[in-house]
């Protein structure tokens, strides 16, 4: 088993981040493994649901951010609906992959495709266009044969269409996700001026990490 | 019972593709009892995973664009048939609660949300709205004859505390609303699992695990069909029943109805208007089953 000198590589500032997207208090979590018990997609997971809380908690932000797990979670709410101390696990799992991406971590890159077709899609058309996605997924993966078998189920049946549903509004769609760009550069604009003003601390800041995770690990023993 | 029920209706986009049968299926039954429906004028994507797993803003602004088609309707409440659909409109809701988000939300529209409207599954008015006992009174051709197991899939009742419906481990609204339309329900285990989702086209083996263990369960326990309230496990279940079998080497003939389907023809509604078609695994020797049994007893009676 690999150790980890959680005091060396522990990033307060992942931690505060995650704990502010997400709403949620993470040492609320007392490792019990019920998440990863009802976990539909755990055998595929390389590190598990519990496991990333608890990386998470220690502030282990490259090796949670690496996880394929992120990309293969289905968001199903399996782990929120059991957590007894009624923590959102799924909302944090959706915030780690939201950083993951923002930070270029891409664990598996047929998801990531699939997804950002199917926006792709939305954003052209204001709905998603299943043969348009489809196409620019295939395009992107080279996956010629997915789904190729279906064809003959499914045309007859008159449910795929090969011209994109027509919706007048399409345009302030298309603005949103051209909007949401523009602010996504702003903010990390923003960060990477912070970032640099970061760089020119003292020496003694380095110390800040610890001190934080102690005075937390004692808010929390008073707290119980 | 209310007489006047009034709703403004998101169909969301698989209505108008590869779930089009739950939109025919659920208009006819709403129509069938007097439960007025009003479609979203130029309603757009409300985003589905893909826009929460790639930023929460983003998610909220598609739906909240919709939220506001809502409003413009002088409507402050809307109902759609999707839970992917229902789980992004009430999440955008609530989170736009927070001031801070809601700026944010702000930043990507043309004009500031609204916050006022509330989203709610057609399952949920069926039940809450209309009633089990008032769906019963409406039945004019019961569903005897053939066993059938309800499915929910994981996001139509969770996270409960958004959700506000149902149980979220043990929901009951479509076994109640199939018994009222006189079915023989089996209490199917697995009515929360998670089918494989969105994983169809870039990871097809865990749809074709999940779906599976979906299938040999309801196999398991008797069941010659189940219903579904979800576009996305109705499709894994149906469409792609026949990739099951071949990467399982399993031979399930299991049809996959939207509830709003079996509920129509117990309302006497004709399987045209239903969609009944438009399901990949014949839904043939099961219906004729109902029917026959339904005969018998008619001749009995």
């Amino acid at each position: 088993m690999k150790v980890i000198n959680v005091n060396l590589s522990y990033n307060s500032d992942f931690v505060t981040q995650v704990e502010e997207e997400s709403g949620q208090k993470l040492n609320n979590c007392y490792q019990c493994g019920k998440c990863t018990a009802g976990c539909p997609y755990t055998d595929e997971y390389d590190i598990a649901v519990s496991q990333i809380m608890r990386l998470t908690q220690t502030g282990q932000k490259d090796k949670v951010l690496n996880s394929k797990s992120l990309w293969l979670c289905a968001s199903c709410e399996s782990c929120t609906a059991r957590c007894p101390n009624k923590i959102d696990v799924a909302r944090i799992m959706d915030v780690l992959r939201h950083m993951a991406r923002k930070e270029g971590y891409i664990g598996i890159h047929t998801i990531k495709t699939f997804w950002d077709s199917f926006l792709g899609s939305v954003k052209n058309n204001g709905r998603v266009f299943e043969v348009g996605l489809l196409a620019n997924y295939i395009s992107h993966t080279g996956r010629f044969w997915t789904d190729m078998g279906l064809g003959h189920k499914v045309l007859p049946k008159g449910k795929i269409h090969f011209t994109p549903s027509e919706m007048q509004g399409k345009k302030e769609v298309t603005k949103i996700f051209i909007r949401f760009k523009e602010e996504s550069a702003k903010c990390r604009a923003r960060e990477k001026s912070r970032e640099i003003s970061a760089d020119s601390r003292s020496p003694q800041d380095e110390y800040v990490p610890e001190l934080r995770l102690l005075s937390r690990v004692f808010k929390h023993r008073n707290l119980h | 019972m209310n007489t006047s029920l009034n709703y403004a209706y998101y169909p969301g986009c698989s209505s108008t593709g590869t779930s089009i049968e739950y939109d025919m299926s659920s208009r006819a039954v709403c129509a069938a009892l007097d439960i007025q429906l009003n479609d979203v004028p130029d309603w757009s994507c409300c985003g589905s995973t893909p826009a929460h797993t790639v930023d929460h803003t983003l998610s909220s602004a598609l739906s909240a664009r919709n939220l506001d088609q809502v409003a413009s309707m002088g409507l402050d409440s809307c109902i759609t048939p999707c839970p992917s659909c229902l789980a992004n409109l009430k999440t955008a809701k609530h989170r736009m609660e927070d001031a801070g988000f809601r700026d944010k939300v702000n930043n990507l529209l043309d004009k500031p949300a609204n916050t006022q409207v509330g989203t709610k599954s057609v399952l949920q008015i069926l039940v809450e709205d209309y009633g089990v006992e008032n769906i019963k009174k409406k039945v004019v051709k019961p569903l005897t004859g053939r066993a059938v197991g309800a499915y929910y899939g994981c996001i139509l009742n969770r996270p409960a505390e958004l959700m506000q419906f149902d149980d979220r481990e043990h929901p009951m609204a479509m076994d109640n609303i199939m018994e009222a339309l006189g079915a023989t329900v089996v209490a199917f285990p697995l009515k929360v699992e998670c089918c494989g989702a969105s994983f169809g086209i870039p990871r097809k083996d865990l749809v074709m695990r999940l779906s599976g263990k979906l299938l040999d369960t309801a196999k398991g326990i008797g069941a010659m069909a189940l219903v579904t309230a979800c576009p996305l496990c109705q499709m894994n279940l149906d469409m792609r029943q026949a990739q099951v079998n071949n990467a399982n080497d399993s031979h399930h003939d299991m049809p996959i109805f939207y509830f709003t389907q079996l509920m129509g023809l117990a309302l006497g509604l004709t399987e045209k208007e239903l969609g009944i078609d438009k399901l990949c695994v014949s839904p043939r020797t099961v219906l004729d089953a109902m029917a026959s049994e339904q005969s018998v007893k008619e001749r009995a009676a």
